[in-house]
């Protein structure tokens, strides 16, 4: 008897989401006023799969902007294009126009070194070097040249650390391994050592997915205080998530960027059907 | 629609069938487990064997026969040209003088057979020992002091009981004179058994008694150090390249092909190699250690590959996506973190990459390390030989005591072997202990 619902419920989904259209152009505003990066009909290729298809948006400056979707849906492979993470993947093409303050970063004379130094990134699994906590953060400054002796590369560590809400907790052992820290301190140490290198544009790829709810708190409470400071892209599975964090939405689909708005907008009154059964829970 | 619990059981009837087969899967398990523990007893048994064949013969090889005899350190006899200088003592009458207190010993005998089995009694390298004892002790000399003398391998046999002095006089090596000589120093307690001096600070020599390691071990060393030379850095880079650098393409493909069946070649092709191209087309000369490093170089570098290349694929992908991530470059990723993540296990590959080549033995005969060589090699380019060779020769000597000095070869070889791992693995762990 419950199976045979169950069946039908899954059924019904299916016809469903066969009947929705994906939308020709994504709904909403993908412009903003002061954009700090702009991406014009993105297109990325895995050998012949398109996984990203023609995305327009621009990301606004000190603003969190989180990327939410189904699986598969291609917002990391999104992320990923605006630092060219994507670079060290031989199958992948990327074209169309991303750029950071109008300047286009698949550029020939751009500099992959330079551009992620102001774009950085955190992962979904924290991955601290396997060095002290202290090496962790400063690895990016010494390799960037940014402190010119030790007293400054101190301060530096100090910033990042306090920054990052995790010096109190880690000042008396920066000697000490950073694997070994707690998961959420580990991620926390990564956000640390992103911000490190001063960058302008802060990646986030679904940092909480690997966290208990109070190291998750923690994070999120750290994305709210460095909007002050940095723009933030966020992807994240999880609607609330996007929900507490994020100025700006935007709902991908098969590669497609389906719908983009104002968080609130997108959580109290989407547009399109998809967008809806998505933060409706009713797929994903 | 077909009948959902068709040929379903009920619980009861699982649990009875679980039991049965669950006899089955026991036995199934305590078979595998016997046939496991059998096959490592049967591991086992052969290495007790193997190491109570080597160290039943190789332990008493580390030792030898000596003799204590009243030497009169005669100054003119001595030292003709009176300067104290090595040349002086070598054109010096030794011989002569260890003769008169070898015969002093043995009650002075008289008779030309009687001083002949006297003379056989001593290793014939007396004379040299002696005027070493004289040069390092210059002012000992117008006294008579007792010098220790290795003896012959013949009467170190005889004192091992190799020799059975019941079997008729014409079919031993030693004739009655000469037991009964060596009775007399017995008897007096002239004659002690310790560890070979000659075994470790020797060279080759056709005298068994005289015949050390000493050649060989230097340049089994230098050889090495060529080889890890070579082959370390070239692996490692070439490793890298090959994991981090270069395309996947059909180029690269047949690079890893080679590399592979490169692994696989017998080490002696490789000696022909070396004989054909570093000998015979660059000109090097035969049986130096830095022909004999660079060709086992090349042996051992597919090992050194293929490890290292399996160490750099270990290193998690995460770790190179943080350093490219705030922004280092290929190159510093490689450096800071890739290398020094897989360095321990690039180690482990060098550690038996230079094991095999420490034990390599054919591709070393045949580019002349086989050499009959008596000087311990002063460097690379000096003519010298390896351990396993001076083991294979001395296995291929007829006398009796060589059988002992070649276990006692191979303990030796052992025990570089152990130190050598060793000092590898303290140095993996030291490199471990550093994140």
């Amino acid at each position: 008897m419950t199976d045979t619902t169950m069946t039908t419920n899954a059924a019904m989904t299916e016809t469903r989401m066969e009947d929705r259209i994906l939308p020709d152009k994504t709904i909403g505003q993908v412009h903003v006023e002061h954009p700090r990066m702009t991406a014009r009909a993105v297109d990325v290729h895995y050998g012949t799969k398109k996984a990203i298809d023609s995305v327009t948006l621009d990301i606004g400056e000190r603003q969190v902007i989180s990327f939410i979707g189904p699986s598969g849906c291609g917002k990391s492979t999104f992320l990923r294009c605006l630092n060219r993470m994507n670079d060290t993947i031989d199958i992948c093409k990327v074209s169309g126009l991303i750029a950071i303050d109008e300047q286009d970063i698949y550029d020939p004379s751009i500099d992959v070194v330079s551009l992620r130094a102001r774009v950085g990134m955190v992962f979904q699994k924290p991955n601290p070097f396997p060095k002290s906590i202290y090496d962790n953060i400063a690895y990016g400054p010494r390799i960037h040249g940014l402190a010119n002796n030790k007293v400054e590369l101190d301060q530096i560590v100090e910033m990042s650390l306090r920054r990052a809400g995790l010096w109190e907790e880690v000042k008396d052992r920066l000697d000490q391994p950073g694997t070994g820290l707690s998961g959420g301190q580990q991620q926390r140490l990564c956000i640390a050592r992103a911000v490190a290198v001063s960058p302008e544009v802060i990646l986030m790829d679904e940092p909480c997915s690997a966290l208990d709810p109070i190291a998750t708190a923690k994070v999120e409470e750290l994305i709210h205080e460095l909007r002050a400071e940095y723009t933030i892209v966020i992807v994240t599975h999880s609607m609330q998530q996007a929900a507490r964090v994020s100025d700006r939405t935007a709902y991908f689909h098969l590669g497609k960027l389906v719908e983009v708005g104002e968080t609130k907008q997108i959580f109290t009154n989407p547009v399109h059907e998809l967008t809806q059964d998505y933060i409706t829970g009713r797929f994903g | 629609m077909t009948n959902l619990t068709a040929g379903a059981l009920s619980p009861k009837e699982a649990i009875g069938r679980v039991a049965a087969t669950l006899r089955r899967r026991r036995s199934a398990e305590l078979r595998f487990r016997f046939w496991g523990q059998a096959a490592i007893g049967l591991a086992l048994g052969f290495l007790v064997l193997l190491f109570g064949a080597i160290f039943s013969n190789g332990i008493p090889g580390l030792f030898q026969h000596y003799v204590v005899l009243d030497v009169e350190l005669n100054k003119q006899r001595l030292d003709p040209q009176g300067d104290m200088s090595v040349n002086s003592l070598y054109a010096g009458d030794a011989e002569a003088l260890i003769r008169e207190g070898l015969l002093a010993a043995l009650d002075n005998p008289t008779g030309r057979s009687n001083t002949r089995a006297a003379r056989g009694i001593i290793s014939s390298g007396s004379a040299q020992r002696l005027v070493d004892f004289v040069y390092a002790n210059p002012n000992l000399m117008g006294q008579t002091v007792p010098v220790k003398f290795a003896l012959d391998d013949d009467i170190d046999s005889f004192l091992r009981g190799f020799v059975d002095r019941n079997t008729p006089e014409a079919d031993r090596r030693i004739n009655d004179t000469v037991i009964q000589f060596v009775d007399k120093l017995v008897a007096s307690e002239r004659v002690s058994y310790e560890v070979s001096d000659y075994l470790f600070f020797g060279s080759a020599s056709r005298d068994a008694e005289m015949a050390g390691i000493r050649g060989a071990l230097i340049g089994s060393i230098l050889t090495l150090f060529i080889c890890v030379l070579i082959s370390f850095p070239l692996g490692v880079a070439t490793a890298v390249y090959l994991e981090e650098i270069a395309p996947k393409n059909r180029f690269t493909e047949i690079i890893e092909i080679n590399i592979n069946n490169l692994a696989a070649v017998p080490s002696v092709v490789f000696g022909i190699m070396g004989l054909a191209v570093f000998i015979v087309l660059f000109g090097m000369p035969r049986s130096i250690p830095l022909v004999g490093g660079i060709v086992l170089a090349l042996m051992t570098l597919p090992t050194i590959i293929i490890s290292s290349r399996a160490a750099i694929r270990s290193v998690p992908p995460s770790i190179r996506d943080a350093a490219l991530g705030v922004g280092a470059s290929k190159m510093q990723t490689i450096f800071h973190h890739v290398i020094p993540l897989a360095m321990p296990g690039m180690l482990t590959g060098t550690i038996i990459g230079m094991a095999q080549a420490l034990g390599e033995t054919a591709p070393l005969l045949m580019i002349g390390m086989v050499a009959f060589i008596v000087d311990v090699p002063g460097g690379v380019m000096d003519p010298g030989t390896v351990l396993p060779v001076q083991i294979f020769m001395w296995a291929d000597f007829a006398e009796r005591m060589f059988v002992q000095k070649t276990s006692a070869a191979i303990i030796v070889l052992l025990a570089f072997l152990i130190v050598m791992n060793a000092s590898a693995i303290w140095l993996r762990k030291k490199l471990e202990r550093r994140w």
